[in-house]
Order: structure tokens, then sequence, then C-alpha cells
């Protein structure tokens, strides 16, 4: 039987191989076929998901809610230290220096990244903007947020914090960081489904350890983390539950 | 547990009320016209068990209400409770989460110092294997065009 595993679409592009070599990794240590399947946007992933095509799948948290409470996946690891936050910037060349200071009707620049979109909408909320009042301005991925906001497309971009601090310092220093968020608790989870709950102690125990040898420390540094850490099931319903309060 | 508040711990002038809180917990509150500015960026977050208790707190909800962590734990959540908050919005919370449902309100809490700040608050009911277990409280910077509305409103809730 071979199962499909995927991750979730905001993941950075410089990680992409990364993702392949643990894959094979993955394979090798649980002995079981599994295929990486990688959907170019949140709109395929979710059809796969409604069509219970997935079996493990490197969550966004707002995915991970939908997944734990919807379609009995369970969490097994999180990257160790890390948690998602957004930031919300300006063109260096705007006279807005605060949040507080846009007004309604602006053209906010953000990606389909569902978390991302949310933590960011909350941090606007100080200036009473929301999703009525505002104009948006989808864009494909996180550099091209940036380039809204330089070619004045955009007045404001939500971005996910470690794409913001992945651009080039030339876009970097032509942009100005109004908030960034400091929340912790949100994070990205490798979550297993229904069908490879069979394998969810063993996958705690080999990833738990993987910075321990030399090849694991290799594959992390090409998914861009240090170590994987353990996540418990209360971790990820208090995780959901706070999204839940977020989510109006 | 919640003990009176001691003027040694208030930073400023400061005014004097006692606030009848849950059951029959009488606390004697000192308050000053003192806000301190919601952070930027930050959630303030807590949980309690059925009874309001306080479970668990995050940083933010320990640098904001000024009490240590020590201080929380263990205490009711009504340990923010200001007298400018008219007791209407928090009955009006409890009936909301006991039903199961979602609360979202303004909020203008009190800090160990006797200062204030406001917050946009939501609360939901935690639920594990179809039983609420406790309830989790995120508070988030609000808008000030909310705040002054509020500081409007609330006055003539009592």
């Amino acid at each position: 039987m071979s199962y499909t595993f995927t991750v979730s679409p905001d993941f950075s592009p410089d990680h992409i191989s990364g993702w392949y070599i643990f894959n094979t990794w993955l394979q090798r240590q649980t002995c079981e076929a599994i295929h990486l399947e990688m959907f170019n946007d949140f709109d395929e992933l979710h059809a796969a998901i409604h069509n219970d095509q997935i079996d493990l799948i490197y969550a966004n948290p707002y995915d991970a809610a939908m997944l734990v409470r919807e379609k009995g996946f369970l969490p097994v690891a999180k990257a160790a230290g890390e948690s998602d936050e957004a930031i919300i910037a300006v063109a260096e060349s705007s006279a807005v220096n605060a949040v507080e200071e846009l007004k309604q009707g602006v053209r906010v620049a953000y990606t389909d990244d569902p978390d991302v979109r949310l933590m960011g909408m909350i941090m606007l909320e100080p200036a009473d903007l929301n999703s009525e009042n505002i104009t948006p301005v989808l864009a494909g991925s996180y550099p091209v947020v940036a380039k809204h906001l330089l070619k004045n497309e955009a007045d404001v971009g939500i971005f996910l914090a470690e794409a913001f601090d992945d651009l080039s310092n030339l876009i970097k220093n032509q942009l100005k960081v109004l908030v960034r968020s400091q929340i912790s608790v949100i994070h990205h989870a490798l979550l297993v489904g229904p069908k490879f709950q069979h394998q969810r102690d063993a996958m705690t125990e080999l990833l738990t350890a993987m910075h321990h040898d030399e090849k694991g420390v290799a594959i992390l540094k090409s998914l861009g983390f240090s170590a994987w850490e353990k996540v418990d099931d209360e971790e990820t319903e208090f995780m959901i539950d706070l999204m839940d309060t977020l989510a109006t | 547990m919640i003990s009176d508040m001691q003027p040694d711990d208030i930073v400023g002038d400061f005014k004097e009320v006692y606030l009848q809180l849950y059951n029959s917990i009488k606390r004697r509150i000192l308050y000053t016209d003192i806000e301190t500015p919601y952070p930027d960026g930050k959630l303030i977050v807590s949980t309690t068990d059925l009874d309001g208790t306080i479970t668990h707190v995050n940083k933010s909800f320990v640098e904001m209400s000024g009490y240590t962590e020590e201080e929380l734990i263990g205490a009711p959540h009504c340990i923010l409770r200001h007298p400018d908050m008219p007791p209407a919005a928090f009955k009006d919370l409890w009936n909301t989460v006991q039903k199961g449902e979602k609360w979202q309100g303004f909020v203008k809490n009190l800090r160990k110092d006797g200062g204030f700040y406001w917050v946009k608050a939501t609360v939901i009911p935690n639920i594990r294997k179809g039983s609420v277990v406790g309830y989790t409280s995120v508070r988030r910077k609000p808008s000030r065009k909310k705040v002054e509305e509020c500081i409007q409103l609330y006055p003539t809730l009592f």
C-alpha cells in the first residue's frame, strides 16, 4: 500500500528539495511506500484533503485545525523552536508609520495562505479594518506581495514573517515593517491521517531523534530547521482553540 | 485565591471601591487613571477551568497584568475585573460560553498596580471528547474608536 505525503504550499521554495530528501529518508525508516505530492496552491491542497487523498501532511495551523477536528488527523511533531508569525509592512516611501494611520478602502496585498492572512487581518483591526472594508490585492507569493508594495499597486502587505525575512536585502530595504506578530504558539505541524496512524509512535520516536545523527542533521538543515519536537494532542487542541478565537 | 489590592502595589493616585465578585466574594479594589497601551502584535492568552480559575497564562498576560505567573495560576479570572466594567458584560460572557458558544467584547482590565488596559477579548469553551473542560480567552489590540464607544456606553449599563 502506498501513502500520500504533502507539505502545505506556503513552504519556502528554497526547501522543496529538502522535503523530497526527507520523504526518501522517511520511507527507509518506516519501511512504508510514501509518495510526496506537492500542490501548487491551497485550492488544490484543500480539494485533495476533501477527497481523503492525504495520509501525512506538514500542515499550516489553519489546515491543522480542520484536519484534526474534521478528518481525524493526529499531531506528531513540529519544527523545534519555530512558530508562525506575520508581518504588516508598507513601502519605505509610504507616509504611513503605524497601522492606526491606515484608512478604510486601503489596498492590502496578501497570499492565499489562510493563517497568515488571519493573523495579518487581526493586526489591522486597531485601524478598524476588516475583510469588508479593505481592497484586497491577491498575490501568488510573498515576493509578489513585496512587488505590489514597491510598484504602488498595494498600500500595505501581509507577510509570513519567515518569508519576509527571506526576501533579499535589496527588497527589504525598500519596505517598512509596521508590526511583527509575537504570538509564539501558532505553528506548522506534521500530522498523520487515519490510515497512517499505526506509524504515529514510531514516527515520533524517529523524528525526535533525527537531529542526533549526521545524516538527520543534514536533512533537517535542508528543511530549514534544527530538530523535530514532539507535539501532543492537547497542545494541538490548544492551538486550534486559539485559532478559533481569532477567526472572527 | 483572590486577595484585596494593597496600596503598596499601586502606582500613582488611586481611588478605592469594594467590588462584589462571584458568589459572595467582595474585593477591595484600588485603581488609578493610568492606562497601559496594548502592545502591537501580541496576544494575551489564558485558560481557565469550568469555574473560571486560571490554569494557564502566556507571557503577554503576565506582562500586561503586572502579576507574576505564580500569582495568576489558581486565581479566579475576575482578578482582572475593573470597577468600570458593567457586571452585565460578564453575565453575558458566562451565559454565552456556558451554552458552548464564542463570546466577544471589549473589556477594560485592571492591573495589579491599579492601572488599566483595554482589550478586544474572545472567549471560547474548550471542548474535549464532546465535553467542555474549560475556557480559553484570547485578547488582542482593540480599535481606539471601539474603545471610545465603550467608554461612553459602559457607564449606562450599571
